[in-house]
C-alpha cells in the first residue's frame, strides 16, 4: 500500500473499510455472500432481539396477541414458467415463510414495480394469478402499492408482499432450538423449482417437463401442528436450498447434522439436469417444500401426517442432529463415506468440465 | 437414472473396494489427472474405502486452476472497455487475477456474460454487430473442439466482431513433465476420460512405453474410478505396464475425429504457462494465423504481462502430485475458496478446493488430534 494511501486509512475514518465495495449478484444467492451483507450492514443498522433470531418471519406481540410478519421480494425471469409464475410465487412465498413459524397467515400487501412498457396483458395474467393464489391460500390482500420506472430499470415486473398471520398461544418455533438427537423431516423432493425456471432460461427441453413446486404449505404446517408438539423448527429452503437452510438451523442451534444421502428425495429430471449443468440439487430453489427439526419421539408421527397430505406425499426422514463437530452438516453417501454439505458461497457456477 | 445408478451402486463400489484390497501387498502411488475425477474422489469419500497402501494424489486437471494469473488480467482488461462484452464459462468468474476478478468488474459495470457453449457467445455478437463481443476460450482439449468451432464460424460468416481470448492447455505435456521430474511419486495414472473420448488414448499408449508407467482411461463415477484403480492396482502388483480403458462406453483408441479435425484445423502447438506450475514446452493451443483476424490479443495489442503468485502456497507440489492439500500450513486457515492463495482452490473442480468443500471434516479431525 502506497504512503498516501496509508495516511488517509490513518484520518481515523469511523466505518471499517470493506473488502469488497460493491454489491455482487452472489449477494443475492442466499448463501454465505447473502448472510455476510446481512451481517455488515443490516442486523447492525436495525439490531433488535426479534430481528437477531433470523427466523422467515418476525414473531411480534401486540396486546397479548402473537402475531407472525414477514416481508419478501419477488424479482423472477421469467415471469412465467412451468407450474406457476411471478404473481403465484408472490402469495406463495410470503404464506410459507409465516407458515414456517407455525403462523395461520390472515393478511398480504402487494406492491408492485412495473417497467414502463409492459403489456397490459402481462400484467392482467399476474394480478389474476395473485387473486387466485391468494383465494386458495385463504389469505386477503388488504393494501397495495404500485410504481412505475423507466424501461430498463426492472425485468418487465417486481412484486413485494408482506403478510401477517396469527400464532396460537405458546406456540415457539425457532432455528436455535435444535438439539442432538432431532431428527430431520423433509416434505418432498428437492430442486424442482430452480431446474424449472433454468430449464426455461436455458432453453433445456425434458420428455416430462420439470414443474415448479411453488405451493403455500400452511395446511400442511397447521396438519404438523395438530399431530405433535415435538416441532422444534421449520424452514422452506428457497434461495440456497436445502443445505443452506439446514447450515443455518445448525449455525444458530450450536449443533452438527448428519443426512443420509439415499433417504434425499430427487426426480430423475432434476437429478438429469443437475448432472449436465454440473449442479448440486442441495443448493437448488425450492418455492413449495420444507424441512423440519422435530424431537426423536416426534418424527414418525409427524411422518405419516405429512405423507397424509397432498404436499407431503413424498416426505422423508432425512437425517440426524448431532453434538457440534467439524463441519456442522455431514452426508452419509450413498457409498456409506462421509462429507461435508457446505453452506453455499454465492451462486452455483457451471463447472467447465 | 441409467448410466448414473449403477455407477454409483454401493453394492458394487463396496465389490470393488474388497478386491483391491485383497490384491495390495504393497503401498502404491496413483494419480488421477481430470479435476471432475478429483471431484467424484472427494464427493464420495472414495479414498475412505481403500486399503492404507493406495494412496491417490491429485493432478492438475482442474483447466480453471492452471489458466495463468496473466489471462485473468488480460480478460480484465478487455472487460473494462465499454465497447465490449465478454463472454465466459461460469466458473471462470470468480478466478482472481492479480487485483481482482470478473464478478467484480461485473459489479462496476463491465458487460460479462456467462453461456454454457462458445457457440452462444457466436450468437451474442450476432446480435450486437456493434460490440466488439470475446469469448474466453480456456480448457483442455475437452474444450478446445467447441471452442475451434466457435472461431471457424466465426470466420466462415466473416463476423469481424467475435474473437476469442485463448489459454488452451494439454494434457499428456504435463503428465510427460511429472513422470520426468526427479522427485516423481507417480506409479500409475487414471487417465482423464473426457479428454480421452476427444483425443482418444493413442498418445497415452507411447508415454506408457516410454516411461513404463500403468495408465488407465478412467470415468467420473465412483465405480469407474474404483474399477480404474483396482486394474492399475493389478498391474502394479503383477509387475505390467500396459495401457488400459476403463471408460469403454465413451472412449475408443481412436477419440472423435471430426472433433480432433476441428481443433487441427483453428488451432496450433504453442508452450504454454501453466498456473501453479511454470511453461511446459508444448503443452498448449493457440490460433493458427488464418484465424488472427479473431485473436483477441491481436486484435486489442495486448502487452505481455508477468505476475508473480503468493510464496505461501505449495500449489506447485500438490499440482505434481508431492504433496496434499491438508500437507499445506495455509489450508483452511488463510486460504479458503472465498480468498484462495493459489491454483487449487479457485475452482470447484481444483484439489484444494474439493477437500476443503467436501472433506475438511477429517483434516480438521486429523489436526486436532495431532495437536
Amino acid at each position: 500500500m502506497s504512503s498516501q494511501a496509508t495516511s488517509l486509512n490513518s484520518l481515523s475514518c469511523p466505518v471499517p473499510l470493506p473488502a469488497v465495495e460493491r454489491v455482487l449478484l452472489g449477494h443475492g444467492s442466499g448463501g454465505r455472500l447473502s448472510a455476510d451483507l446481512l451481517h455488515r450492514f443490516f442486523l447492525p443498522a436495525f439490531q433488535n432481539p426479534v430481528l437477531s433470531r433470523l427466523d422467515d418471519q418476525a414473531i411480534v406481540k401486540v396486546n397479548g396477541e402473537c402475531l407472525a410478519f414477514t416481508t419478501d421480494s419477488f424479482v423472477v425471469k421469467p415471469l412465467f414458467f412451468p407450474g406457476g409464475d411471478i404473481g403465484s410465487l408472490a402469495v406463495h412465498g410470503t404464506v410459507n415463510d409465516l407458515a414456517m413459524g407455525g403462523a395461520r397467515p390472515l393478511y398480504l400487501s402487494a406492491a408492485f414495480i412495473l417497467e414502463e412498457g409492459l403489456p397490459f396483458e402481462t400484467l392482467r395474467r399476474v394480478v389474476e394469478s395473485f387473486r387466485d393464489a391468494a383465494a386458495a391460500a385463504q389469505v386477503e390482500v388488504v393494501t397495495g402499492d404500485t410504481k412505475v420506472v423507466e424501461k430498463g430499470s426492472c425485468d418487465g415486473m417486481f412484486i413485494n408482499t408482506s403478510g401477517i398471520g396469527s400464532v396460537q398461544p405458546g406456540l415457539h418455533l425457532s432455528a436455535d432450538l435444535a438439539r442432538p438427537g432431532d431428527r430431520i423431516l423433509l416434505s418432498g423432493p428437492i430442486g424442482d423449482h430452480g431446474i424449472a425456471i433454468l430449464a426455461m432460461r436455458e432453453g433445456l427441453e425434458f420428455e416430462n417437463p420439470v414443474r415448479s413446486d411453488s405451493a403455500p404449505l400452511h395446511t400442511l404446517v397447521a396438519e404438523m401442528l395438530k399431530t405433535s408438539e415435538g416441532i422444534r423448527c421449520m424452514r422452506d429452503p428457497t434461495r440456497g436450498g436445502l443445505s443452506s437452510s439446514l447450515n443455518e438451523i445448525a449455525a444458530r442451534s450450536g449443533v452438527g447434522m448428519t443426512l443420509e444421502e439415499r433417504s434425499i428425495p430427487i426426480r430423475e429430471e432434476v437429478r438429469g439436469a443437475c448432472e449436465m449443468l454440473g449442479l448440486d440439487p442441495l443448493y437448488i430453489a425450492n418455492e413449495g417444500k420444507l424441512v423440519a427439526i422435530v424431537e426423536p419421539g416426534a418424527a414418525e408421527p409427524l411422518l405419516a401426517a405429512m405423507r397424509r397430505h397432498p404436499l407431503g406425499r413424498e416426505a422423508q426422514i432425512i437425517g440426524t442432529v448431532t453434538a457440534k463437530e467439524f463441519g456442522p452438516v455431514i452426508m452419509r453417501t450413498t457409498l456409506g463415506t462421509t462429507r461435508i454439505v457446505d453452506m453455499l458461497a454465492a451462486d452455483q457456477l457451471p463447472r467447465i468440465c | 437414472m441409467k448410466y448414473l445408478d449403477e455407477y454409483r451402486d454401493e453394492k458394487i463400489a463396496r465389490a470393488l473396494a474388497q478386491e483391491i484390497r485383497e490384491r495390495v501387498t504393497r503401498p502404491w502411488v496413483l494419480m488421477e489427472i481430470c479435476g471432475g475425477q478429483t471431484h467424484t474422489i472427494m464427493r464420495y469419500g472414495i479414498d475412505e474405502l481403500l486399503p492404507r497402501e493406495v494412496e491417490l494424489v491429485h493432478g492438475p486437471g482442474c483447466p480453471v486452476c492452471v489458466t495463468p494469473l496473466e489471462m485473468i488480467d488480460k480478460a480484465l482488461e478487455l472487460a473494462a472497455r465499454t465497447d465490449l462484452t465478454l463472454v465466459s464459462y461460469g466458473d471462470m468468474l470468480r478466478v482472481p487475477g492479480s487485483s481482482s476478478d470478473l464478478f467484480h468488474a461485473k459489479a462496476n459495470g463491465s458487460d460479462v456474460r456467462v453461456v454454457y457453449s462458445p457457440l452462444e457467445a457466436l450468437k451474442i455478437a450476432r446480435a450486437n454487430p456493434n460490440r466488439k463481443v470475446v469469448f474466453l476460450a480456456i480448457g483442455f482439449e475437452t474444450t478446445a473442439p467447441p471452442n475451434a468451432m466457435a472461431v471457424w464460424q466465426a470466420h466462415r460468416e466473416g463476423l469481424q466482431n467475435f474473437s476469442v481470448l485463448v489459454s488452451h492447455v494439454l494434457v499428456p505435456p504435463a503428465m510427460q513433465v511429472l513422470l520426468a521430474a526427479p522427485d516423481n511419486r507417480v506409479q500409475g495414472f487414471i487417465a482423464p476420460g473426457h479428454v480421452c473420448t476427444v483425443m482418444g488414448y493413442r498418445q497415452y499408449e507411447e508415454m506408457v512405453q516410454q516411461f513404463r508407467v500403468p495408465i488407465v482411461v478412467g470415468g467420473f463415477e465412483p465405480v469407474d474410478l474404483l474399477e480404474a484403480i483396482l486394474m492399475l492396482v493389478r498391474q502394479l502388483e503383477e509387475g505390467h505396464a500396459i495401457m488400459e480403458n476403463q471408460y469403454v462406453r465413451s472412449v475408443t483408441r481412436e477419440g472423435n475425429l471430426p472433433a480432433q479435425q476441428i481443433v487441427e484445423a483453428v488451432f496450433e502447438v504453442c508452450d504454454q504457462k501453466w498456473r501453479g506450475i511454470g511453461t511446459i514446452p508444448q503443452s498448449g493451443l493457440r490460433l493458427r494465423p488464418e484465424f488472427s483476424a479473431h485473436d483477441a490479443e491481436k486484435i486489442f495489442g495486448m502487452a505481455e504481462i508477468k505476475v508473480e503468485e503468493p510464496t505461501e502456497c505449495i500449489s506447485a507440489q500438490v499440482l505434481k502430485g508431492l504433496k496434499k492439500p491438508p500437507d499445506c500450513p495455509v489450508f483452511a486457515n488463510g486460504c479458503t475458496p472465498e480468498s484462495p492463495l493459489g491454483a487449487p482452490m479457485v475452482s470447484a473442480e481444483g484439489a484444494c478446493a474439493a477437500y476443503y468443500r467436501y472433506r475438511r471434516h477429517k483434516v480438521l479431525q486429523e489436526r486436532a488430534c495431532n495437536v
